[in-house]
């Protein structure tokens, strides 16, 4: 098997477990509806505050699933000693990195799609360009999945994996949410020129996650 | 022709703890051979030395040719470790688990069938992992070692939580992986069952190969 072919093996192993076990769709999901929700109450829609935040709100709603998202990544391989097996599976560690990646962008562009339209009703918000928005959504998901799952593995059969993963994540995907965030709001606001950039900033990140995860996974994933 | 496993002086610490201590051990290709001793004295420890899941901390390891202080990876798509958890996923099923594990090895599709049938495992092909009994579950743990076709096979209490069909056809197709040309590293406190299958017995105490003999000219030890 080449190292696509291995990626396809792991994304595969871990959406049949998540499509079992729906975690995503039962938890993950619901809870973002959930924060989606209590950010509405807590600002006042009247005043027109929802919606000039709307973005940066759907963004944290978005890497507080994502936490949710990698942690059970992670914990599937900590049960039943699956994490011995799989690094004695004779996979490429590159492989295995990029096949959890891959299974957690999809989830998470599950998530970001259920999201946009709870933000969209909930926060009266109409997009006008919808090119960057999407390109930027596209990026920012490769960025936060390939730095949640190189996080994750860190973390993995450690028992303070819970807490330590967001403290790990959440100050590295701050430039996610900054770029993300002002992406957004140039699409809705219909200013597709100033998106681009932010989307050039995204695109970076994530080749440059993707890139150290692919070299950095292997040695991790030993000593977790 | 050179060994399949091959240690000198080997030390391995666990913490400040050496587990192994100064092992030497040859294991010749389609060898069976045994590990013995009591809780503590370092088989399993062996056992996931020898599959590069612990690091060697003095010494020389040599496994399937490859050196293990320089590399602790390339060999194990040519092995497969029964440890004390089944490495299997509770989401998966039966099958799923066992085609994932062979896929990944690079085994055949058709070795899946085969050891599904062969441990007796075909009716609980599409159950998952989470409502197996604990015997069905080792068995599953079985059946991956043994569907990744492996050259070396590494196994720790095989014969635990087995019923008397399961230990039956543990035994046999133990039997079959020897007679396949397969070299298989048994740690085992069923002493009797094991010196059956293996050729040779090679005994821990504390840490270290106290002693090794011919696995079925030794009387059984004292219970």
């Amino acid at each position: 098997m080449n190292l696509v072919q291995e990626a396809a093996l792991v994304a595969g192993k871990d959406l049949r477990i998540e499509a079992r076990s729906r975690v995503t769709l039962q938890q993950v999901i619901p809870f973002g509806l959930v924060v989606l929700l209590l950010f509405a109450f807590a600002l006042d829609p009247d005043r027109g505050i929802l919606r000039r935040v709307a973005p940066g709100l759907f963004w944290i709603t978005v890497l507080l699933g994502a936490l949710l998202a990698v942690s059970r990544a992670f914990a599937v391989e900590a049960e039943n000693g699956a994490s011995d097996a799989l690094r004695l599976s004779g996979l490429d560690p590159a492989g295995v990195f990029l096949g959890k990646a891959a299974a957690v962008a999809v989830e998470l562009a599950v998530l970001e799609t259920v999201l946009a339209v709870g933000v969209v009703i909930l926060f009266d918000v109409g997009i006008e360009s919808i090119g960057p928005l999407v390109l930027a959504t596209l990026a920012a998901t490769v960025g936060v999945a390939a730095t949640g799952t190189l996080y994750g593995v860190l973390a993995t059969g450690l028992r303070v994996r819970e807490t330590l993963v967001p403290m790990l994540l959440l100050p590295v995907v701050s430039p996610v949410l900054l770029g993300a965030t002002r992406a957004w709001e140039a699409a809705i606001d219909g200013v597709p020129g100033d998106a681009w950039p932010w989307v050039g900033l995204l695109s970076i990140f994530a080749v440059l996650y993707v890139s150290v995860g692919m070299l950095a996974f292997g040695p991790l994933l030993e000593e977790a | 022709m050179q060994p399949v496993v091959r240690l000198r002086s080997a030390v391995c610490l666990l913490g400040r703890f050496p587990a192994l201590a100064d092992v030497d051990l040859d294991v010749a290709e389609g060898e069976v051979v045994l590990l013995s001793g009591g809780n503590g004295a370092g088989k399993t420890t062996l056992l996931r030395l020898l599959a590069g899941l612990v690091p060697l901390h003095s010494g020389e390891a040599e496994v399937l040719g490859f050196d293990l202080t320089q590399d602790r990876r390339s060999h194990r798509r040519e092995l497969s470790l029964v440890g004390h958890e089944t490495g299997c996923y509770d989401d998966l099923t039966v099958r799923e688990n066992l085609r994932f594990a062979a896929r990944a090895a690079g085994a055949r599709a058709s070795a899946v069938d085969d050891v599904l049938e062969g441990l007796g495992l075909a009716r609980l092909a599409a159950i998952t992992h989470s409502r197996l009994s604990a015997g069905q579950r080792r068995r599953l743990a079985l059946a991956v070692a043994i569907a990744r076709e492996p050259r070396l096979l590494l196994l720790d209490e095989p014969h635990a939580g087995l019923d008397a069909d399961g230990r039956e056809v543990l035994d046999a197709l133990l039997g079959q992986a020897a007679s396949d040309g397969r070299t298989v590293l048994l740690a085992s406190h069923e002493l009797d069952r094991a010196r059956v299958l293996a050729g040779r017995e090679v005994v821990l105490l504390a840490g270290q190969a106290d002693g090794i003999a011919d696995a079925r000219r030794r009387e059984p030890a004292p219970t």
